[in-house]
């Protein structure tokens, strides 16, 4: 395990206490967001996000199956996320530990609860065959805010995915069929204090976290608050707010990069 | 000024001959001949051939100063992280204080700051540190900054040159340590300018004219630089 | 699998390619932040990202070796990289090609120097088409030397194989699925020596000598350019405004 010196959490801190962050930013400021689509052939579809220094994978796989059975006429999507050894010396190899479950189902949330992806329309014949749509999360770098970087690769990937029709005879390929995508943005809380895109240093020492999916009116599809510390009704009415702020300018940026 | 590049060369690229030279750190011999084992730069001087390394970890040379952040406090000493591939230990005969069987605790702690000197490195690699030297102790305010080990001589600069500018132009406190940890106390912008210059450093480790470079970008009004 | 698809079409391979030809490759170093050293492959297909960390104390201390460092080589292929999605995580698959990779690697690497310790080599496959071993390794030598991490020799890998009765060099997608044998290898450029080696198929006395010949030759026109992607990335360094 890397240990952060003591007084790396002081320095942050005392900046806090001046309005400022380390690397210069305001509170509720972004790092630089770049997104790269169509980075993996073999992927239905697939996209690569920076935000910072970190860096996230996410590839789309399709395939036909049974559908669950309390479900007969709506196709599944299914999403998981692998902190894998290569973007940290922290990431152990082995079966995703909690954080990586987390994550998963975190954006997985976030995807599911906005409708983004109509399950319906991916019915090829009700009990028996329907799409499965795999979502798969690839950490390549960590340096802070997976939450927001893996959400926006995965929103990227299924937005610029081809539905694989034709290998298996199901005529012609097609785009994946969206509706509007939700935007998450994370905050974390330390000593008081809540910053927008925490960057390694500041989520290792945040006590709180809190991350906010929002939709393109402003309406939250998805929350997720994490580690031991605890918010107030204010600071999550605050968080919120610059969750929608940022939200709208990183939706602009998606719909950019998928060249719409 | 003509230009000469300084010579970069690879693991496995052929240097000399042990009956010519000797060979010096960074270098392997194989049936009488000098390979490279690392990339670096090549240093050829009259008696050895040595490559300064570009990139790795802190390796550990006896009498270095360096910054340490405490790991694990037991018994009667504790283990302390030194950004080299193994651990050093700091016996409590080694602090300047005296500390009671398992009370390292109250002294040191997991996550703590110290700049340390290396008292011993063994065969098996086993490192040694102390704390028992008037400029050495218990960090307290300021920031840490790692960097390559191996740009830390440019850093410092020739004579300590580099380091007395970054000193002059942001009023800050700078401590350097051998194993690429940097310590800087002072303003928060004091802070940020040493941030900013010593990363150009890192960038431009190899290239001529740098002190000049440096000096430059300090004079400069450096009103908030990202 | 013997199906009636071809894999010559007017003497020329399914991608144009003639039978001693290699596949388009491009190599990057030290592409990762977090990583001490890294580096990016594409070959044909293939695209792989690999990791190094290291040295440092190996954990758990059962697994350290008072005389040398381990090198633990991780070979691991996303979900998405292949046709049909892949389960997370290691299979006997993997876990072999990872076994093979690391051995190959203790015998370069000098691991004398770092009693005790562990070398972690991560290599992902992202986007995968036949010869993702040999691309692997490839690419974890870049990362280890980016890494700092001394070295007497850096390690190559190719595969040659046969396609209806004819022995190639670097075999693509469909020849590695169709094919009659395949041939990985890996060497120590500056001895020669062999470092990796795993067959399957069914190759001939003549056959296989012809074959290892190709592969070994393919490794040296491989090696050439580890070693500009290595000086191209540190030379930089060097050059004044």
């Amino acid at each position: 395990m890397t240990i952060t010196p003591t007084l790396k959490r002081d320095y942050l801190v005392k900046l806090a206490q001046e309005g400022k962050r380390a690397d210069g930013r305001a509170f509720d400021e972004f790092r630089d967001i770049n997104i790269e689509t169509g980075v993996v052939l073999k992927a239905e579809g697939s996209a690569k996000v920076k935000i910072g220094n970190t860096q996230v994978l996410a590839g789309i796989k399709m395939d036909v199956g049974e559908p669950y059975p309390d479900t007969p006429d709506k196709g599944v999507m299914t999403t998981a996320a692998e902190l894998i050894p290569l973007a940290s010396p922290d990431f152990e190899s082995g079966p995703p530990d909690q954080e990586a479950i987390e994550l998963a189902r975190v954006v997985d949330r976030g995807i599911r609860e906005s409708n983004l992806i109509d399950v319906e329309k991916l019915c090829i014949e009700p009990n028996e065959k329907v799409w499965i749509v795999f979502i798969d999360i690839h950490i390549l770098d960590y340096d802070g805010n997976l939450f927001d970087a893996a959400s926006l690769a995965a929103l990227a990937a299924l937005m610029t995915t081809t539905v694989p029709a034709e290998r298996h005879e199901l005529g012609d390929n097609y785009p994946l069929p969206l509706s509007d995508p939700p935007v998450s943005v994370t905050s974390v809380k330390f000593n008081g204090t809540c910053v927008a895109d925490p960057f390694l240093d500041e989520e290792e020492i945040a006590e709180a976290r809190l991350t906010v999916a929002v939709d393109k009116n402003g309406d939250i599809r998805a929350m997720q608050k994490g580690l031991r510390g605890s918010f107030t009704r204010e600071e999550i009415t605050n968080i919120i707010n610059v969750s929608s702020i940022n939200g709208k300018k990183i939706r602009e940026k998606l719909f950019k990069s998928v060249g719409k | 000024m003509t230009k000469e590049n300084r010579e970069i060369v690879i693991p496995s690229q052929l240097l000399g001959d042990i009956k010519q030279k000797k060979a010096g750190k960074g270098t392997f011999v194989e049936n009488g001949k000098i390979y490279s084992e690392i990339i670096g730069v090549l240093s050829d001087n009259s008696k050895y051939i040595n490559v300064i390394p570009l990139k790795g970890r802190y390796d550990p040379i006896e009498k270095d100063f360096v910054i340490g952040i405490v790991e694990e406090p037991l018994q009667s000493s504790w283990l302390v992280d030194i950004n080299a591939a193994y651990p050093a230990l700091l016996h409590v005969n080694e602090v300047p204080w005296d500390v009671d069987y398992g009370e390292t605790k109250k002294f040191l702690n997991h996550g703590d700051s110290i700049m340390a000197k290396v008292l011993q490195v063994n065969r098996e690699k086993k490192l040694q540190i102390t704390l028992k030297d008037r400029n050495l102790y218990k960090i307290k305010g300021g920031f840490i900054l790692n960097v390559e080990p191996s740009k830390v001589p440019r850093i410092i600069g020739r004579k300590g040159s580099m380091i007395a500018l970054l000193k002059k132009y942001t009023s800050s406190r700078i401590f350097v340590g051998q194993n690429g940890r940097i310590w800087i106390d002072g303003t928060e912008e004091g802070i940020r300018k040493v941030i900013n210059v010593v990363r150009m450093i890192e960038n431009e480790a190899l290239s001529y004219g740098l002190t000049n470079k440096v000096e430059e970008l300090l004079k400069k009004d450096t009103k908030v630089v990202h | 699998m013997k199906q009636d698809i071809k894999l010559f079409v007017d003497g020329k391979r399914l991608d144009g390619r003639t039978p001693d030809e290699l596949r388009k490759i491009k190599m990057e170093v030290g592409v990762l932040h977090r990583a001490e050293g890294s580096s990016y492959i594409e070959w044909g297909g293939n695209k792989i990202l690999v990791a190094v960390y290291g040295p440092k104390e190996a954990i758990p201390r059962h697994t350290q070796n008072p005389l040398r460092a381990i090198v633990n080589a991780k070979y691991n292929m996303a979900a998405f990289s292949v046709d049909d999605r892949k389960r997370p995580g290691p299979d006997r698959r993997s876990r072999e090609i990872s076994k093979v990779i690391s051995e190959a690697l203790e015998n370069v690497i000098l691991v004398e120097k770092y009693p005790r310790a562990a070398i972690d080599v991560n290599i992902e496959i992202l986007d995968a088409e036949a010869g993702t071993r040999v691309a692997g390794l490839t690419a974890a030598a870049l990362a280890l030397a980016d890494a700092g991490i001394p070295m007497k020799d850096i390690p190559v890998a190719c595969a040659a194989g046969k396609i209806e009765g004819q022995v190639v060099l670097d075999l693509g997608k469909e020849e590695d699925n169709y094919g009659d044998a395949d041939l990985p290898i890996a060497i120590s450029p500056r001895t020669g020596e062999i470092l990796l080696l795993q067959m399957d198929g069914h190759l001939t006395r003549e056959e296989f000598d012809k074959a290892l010949g190709m592969a070994i030759d393919g490794c040296y026109k491989i090696s050439e350019m580890q070693k500009k992607a290595l000086v191209e990335k540190y030379q930089k360094l060097t050059e004044v405004e």
